[in-house]
């Protein structure tokens, strides 16, 4: 069995002090500070990152209050305008129609005068006339005539 | 003994000459053989390795890591967690000491599943070496840190008086028995486990050359040795975990005591 040959054990045991001894101290002084420095700034790095990208989620989150602020606000305030423009040509609109009603009811109310007197004068006319004829009839058929007595038939007829 | 073995079994294939140290350099170091051998050139190999995969792979230093950089960033967290999860924040100043046992471990054990290598990790004195200083070392910040006191850590509290001297015995003897299982346990698992491929692959080539049936019956030792090769794998990088871990554990102990 050569690991049991004594005379190959001091060359090992020199060897393995001397690569050993060295590859320690290169890992401790090169190697692993290296690696730890190389692995701490991408930590702090990546921490970095994260804490940038949540101020801008922030930031976002801001943003879209303020925008929906806003839209709420002109919203409102669309509707006021819209409202207040409603209300005004309402006005406008009644108004107007307030106007020409009262005009359209003198007109009326002047039309039914007229025709009024105009009825009273035609009534008149017809008594006139009715005297005048009942007159002329009774001249006719007696030869003679009594105006006043054909007044009174004819207003005794006509009430 | 390979002579024999060679005779005997008819194969031509001796499982344990994979194991043969060579010297590849001479070094004489006033009387005491200092060469660099095969197994110094995989040590070296094991390092260069993972120099290459945390120095130069690390040498972009880019936020996003790429391929090899990740390797070295996940070696890292994965012995950092390790190190925070079974020691804490004492056990912090060792990690550099946790982080290089377990890449050379992890680095010896998988470069001797590359054909024709060897494996560094297969020898007791390489295995024992790491394990004795580790015990040493930690021993050692035990009794710094905890003075006389370190000394309760055999005798567990709450103990009946009748019971402590025995239990004292077992606690001793299981505590000095720590380097031994830990370095047995590594090289036992590597040497069995490419002994164990040898042995097959040489069944391979037994049955090839004895021809007529037998070559089809070749086949099953080789099924068997695509399995045991991957298993190997695992095995290569769970000895590695288990070593740095058990490290950790003992550096908790003497740590934080029981």
């Amino acid at each position: 069995m050569p690991q049991l040959d004594f005379a190959t054990f001091a060359p090992q045991l020199i060897w393995l002090t001397l690569v050993f001894g060295v590859l320690y101290l290169v890992m401790a002084r090169v190697a692993l500070p290296r690696i730890a420095t190389v692995i701490e700034e991408r930590r702090d790095r990546i921490a970095d990152d994260l804490d940038t990208a949540a101020q801008l989620k922030r930031d976002t989150d801001d943003a879209i209050a303020s925008y929906e602020t806003a839209l709420a606000e002109a919203r409102t305030k669309a509707h006021s305008i819209a409202q207040a423009t409603r209300d005004r040509l309402t006005a406008e609109t009644d108004a107007h129609r307030a106007d020409l009603e009262g005009q359209l009811a003198a007109r009326i109310a002047d039309a039914e005068k007229r025709i009024d007197a105009m009825k009273t004068q035609a009534l008149t006319s017809v008594r006139d006339v009715a005297v005048d004829v009942a007159d002329a009839i009774t001249q006719q058929l007696l030869g003679d005539s009594d105006r006043a007595a054909a007044e009174r038939a004819v207003d005794g007829e006509l009430a | 003994m390979s002579a024999a073995d060679q005779e005997g079994g008819g194969l031509g294939i001796d499982p344990m000459h994979q194991f043969e140290i060579k010297s590849l350099i001479s070094i004489n170091l006033g009387g005491v053989d200092a060469s660099f051998t095969n197994s110094a050139a995989w040590m070296v190999a094991a390092a260069g390795c993972i120099i290459a995969l945390t120095v130069f792979a690390m040498n972009g230093r880019a936020m996003v890591p790429g391929r090899w950089q990740s390797i070295a960033e996940l070696s890292y967290e994965f012995v950092a967690n390790m190190v925070r999860d079974n020691v804490g924040k004492a056990g912090q100043s060792y990690f550099p000491f946790i982080f290089t046992l377990f890449m050379f471990v992890l680095f010896s054990n998988m470069l001797g599943m590359l054909p024709y290598s060897f494996t560094t990790t297969s020898h007791i004195i390489v295995t024992f070496a790491l394990a004795l200083f580790i015990f040493l070392g930690v021993t050692l910040i035990g009794v710094v840190k905890h003075g006389f006191h370190f000394l309760s850590f055999f005798a567990p509290k709450g103990l009946p008086a009748v019971l402590l001297p025995l239990i004292v015995v077992i606690e001793v003897i299981s505590y000095l028995s720590r380097p031994i299982s830990l370095s047995v346990r590594l090289f036992a698992n590597m040497m069995a486990g490419h002994t164990m491929l040898k042995v097959f692959a040489g069944f391979i080539i037994g049955f090839l050359s004895a021809g007529g049936l037998y070559t089809g019956l070749a086949i099953a030792p080789m099924a068997f040795m695509v399995a045991i090769t991957s298993l190997e794998f695992l095995v290569a990088f769970l000895q590695a975990y288990v070593f740095a871990i058990l490290t950790c554990i003992y550096l908790n102990d003497a740590l934080h005591l029981h």
